[in-house]
């Protein structure tokens, strides 16, 4: 979030053109469906503030080209403690599900405009709150190796010009499990491990 | 429990890159790539008179460009304020007696010596600035050739200076106590050395420390809106000293092994 307006929240999209997230195609704590008074207007700070990260869906294109967005789902909203990595769009392979649920322990967003975030698991899959409660909780150490070992891969895996889709980070994570975390940006070992990620996802199309 | 993002733990520096003589038509060279930062510097020798103060001696100076490749934010003049920033820093931190033998730079007492020009350039921007452009400027004093003079006195007793034609005939300076910055940017209750971008951000304030090989301090910044507590500031020292000291260890070896190759090594310079 990069500014907080009257009636809406300038977000940071890494396009040419700040998007924008209106105030009505956002997602109310709780989930009730009412029309948004003077006080939620006011109140627009404590929901979402300067800095803050949201996975959100573009509701329509503006005829400039800004885009709006909308979180009117649960799963979309306010994201909670994870790691960013910010790659090149290109890389992203366009699927149906952006939401991979990875069986290694994490889970991922990969949007299509490159930001992709990386986030444990949380237990509990149905969560009332639409994403407005941060768990501001430690992550236990077993979860964070987790996630900077994936975090890693795909830096990797951006560097050797590889697609990025839940299978291709897999397998990568799956390559670099005899490398120590810090290890795997080597470049040495960064295309050992992509290359062994190829192969595979040959195997696989084969 | 010593584990950041990209799975280092709080001591580790980044993957770093050095190489020296990459710029032809300076009397030394050294460029660094220390994960996305880039820092290219030059040492040019020139002669020059003495300082007033110290008749006897050579000197250093020291200059920072910020190139507006490195970031958004230097463009224009934009970059000034952290290059004199950066050049300023250079001098406390060479502002020791020990640190450069500055007597060998003296060619006539009150009249000549050299001065070497140490020009810093910063390519991108990544992260832990300071570091990168200590270890390139020690680098870069490592591999300085400063041409051997001999003076000569004629019949009316002025002195005349015969540079050497031979450009193998130089000097080279010891760095043996040249120090290293060391930055320790406290993020939470915990301190971290090699801080990249992102971590840079969450950290409020962060101690820039210049140690020797020996393990000895020569100075000591804090910068950052934050503060920092007496007790943690005497960690981040001990630390400091800590990894100081292997970081010039680790440089002395690559700077060692590059030498050892000689002329047949193959240059990468930045077309590799």
């Amino acid at each position: 979030i990069l500014q907080v307006q009257q009636k809406r929240w300038k977000v940071e999209t890494n396009s040419r053109l700040d998007s924008v997230l209106l105030l009505s195609s956002m997602n109310l704590p709780g989930g009730e469906l009412r029309r948004r008074s003077a006080e939620d207007e006011l109140a627009m700070r404590d929901y979402l503030q300067e800095g803050d990260l949201i996975s959100a869906e573009v509701q329509s294109v503006f005829s400039d080209g800004a885009v709006s967005l909308h979180t009117r789902s649960l799963k979309y909203g306010k994201l909670g403690q994870g790691v960013l990595v910010q790659v090149s769009p290109s890389l992203v392979k366009r699927q149906k599900t952006h939401f991979h649920d990875l069986p290694c322990g994490a889970s991922v967003i990969l949007g299509n405009n490159g930001f992709i975030w990386i986030y444990p698991t949380p237990e509990q899959k149905d969560e009332e709150a639409g994403g407005f409660t941060t768990n501001s909780e430690p992550v236990p150490l077993s979860d964070r190796e987790v996630i900077s070992r994936l975090r890693n891969c795909i830096v990797a895996l951006v560097n050797q010009k590889l697609m990025l889709f839940d299978t291709s980070i897999l397998y990568c994570y799956e390559a670099s499990l005899p490398h120590q975390i810090k290890d795997i940006l080597k470049p040495e070992v960064m295309e050992e491990i992509v290359l062994e990620t190829r192969q595979r996802l040959l195997n696989l199309e084969g | 429990e010593d584990l950041r993002v990209d799975g280092r733990g709080c001591e580790d520096y980044r993957c770093a890159e050095v190489e020296t003589d990459v710029v032809s038509n300076t009397s030394g060279s050294a460029r660094v790539k220390l994960g996305h930062t880039d820092i290219l510097v030059g040492v040019k020798a020139e002669m020059g008179t003495p300082k007033l103060e110290k008749p006897d001696e050579g000197y250093l100076e020291f200059f920072v460009d910020c190139s507006a490749n490195a970031t958004p934010e230097f463009e224009g003049r934009g970059g000034e304020e952290l290059g004199a920033e950066i050049a300023n820093t250079l001098y406390r931190v060479f502002s020791s007696e020990s640190s450069v033998d500055l007597k060998s730079l003296c060619i006539n007492p009150r009249e000549h010596c050299w001065i070497l020009y140490v020009d810093v350039l910063l390519l991108e921007c990544g992260g832990n600035l300071f570091d990168a452009i200590s270890i390139a400027v020690k680098a870069a004093l490592f591999n300085t050739r400063i041409p051997k003079v001999r003076v000569s006195e004629d019949e009316e007793g002025s002195k005349e200076i015969e540079l050497s034609d031979d450009p193998y005939d130089c000097i080279r300076l010891n760095v043996d106590d040249v120090p290293c910055i060391v930055t320790l940017s406290k993020i939470g209750y915990r301190h971290v050395v090699d801080a990249t971008l992102q971590e840079e951000a969450c950290s409020l304030a962060s101690l820039l420390i210049s140690v020797t090989s020996k393990g000895t301090l020569t100075s000591l910044k804090k910068v950052g809106k934050g503060s920092l507590d007496p007790e943690s500031i005497f960690e981040m020292m001990e630390t400091g000293k800590r990894v100081g000291k292997s970081l010039h260890i680790a440089l002395q070896k690559v700077l060692d092994e590059e030498e050892s190759l000689g002329s047949s090594r193959q240059k990468v310079g930045f077309l590799g």
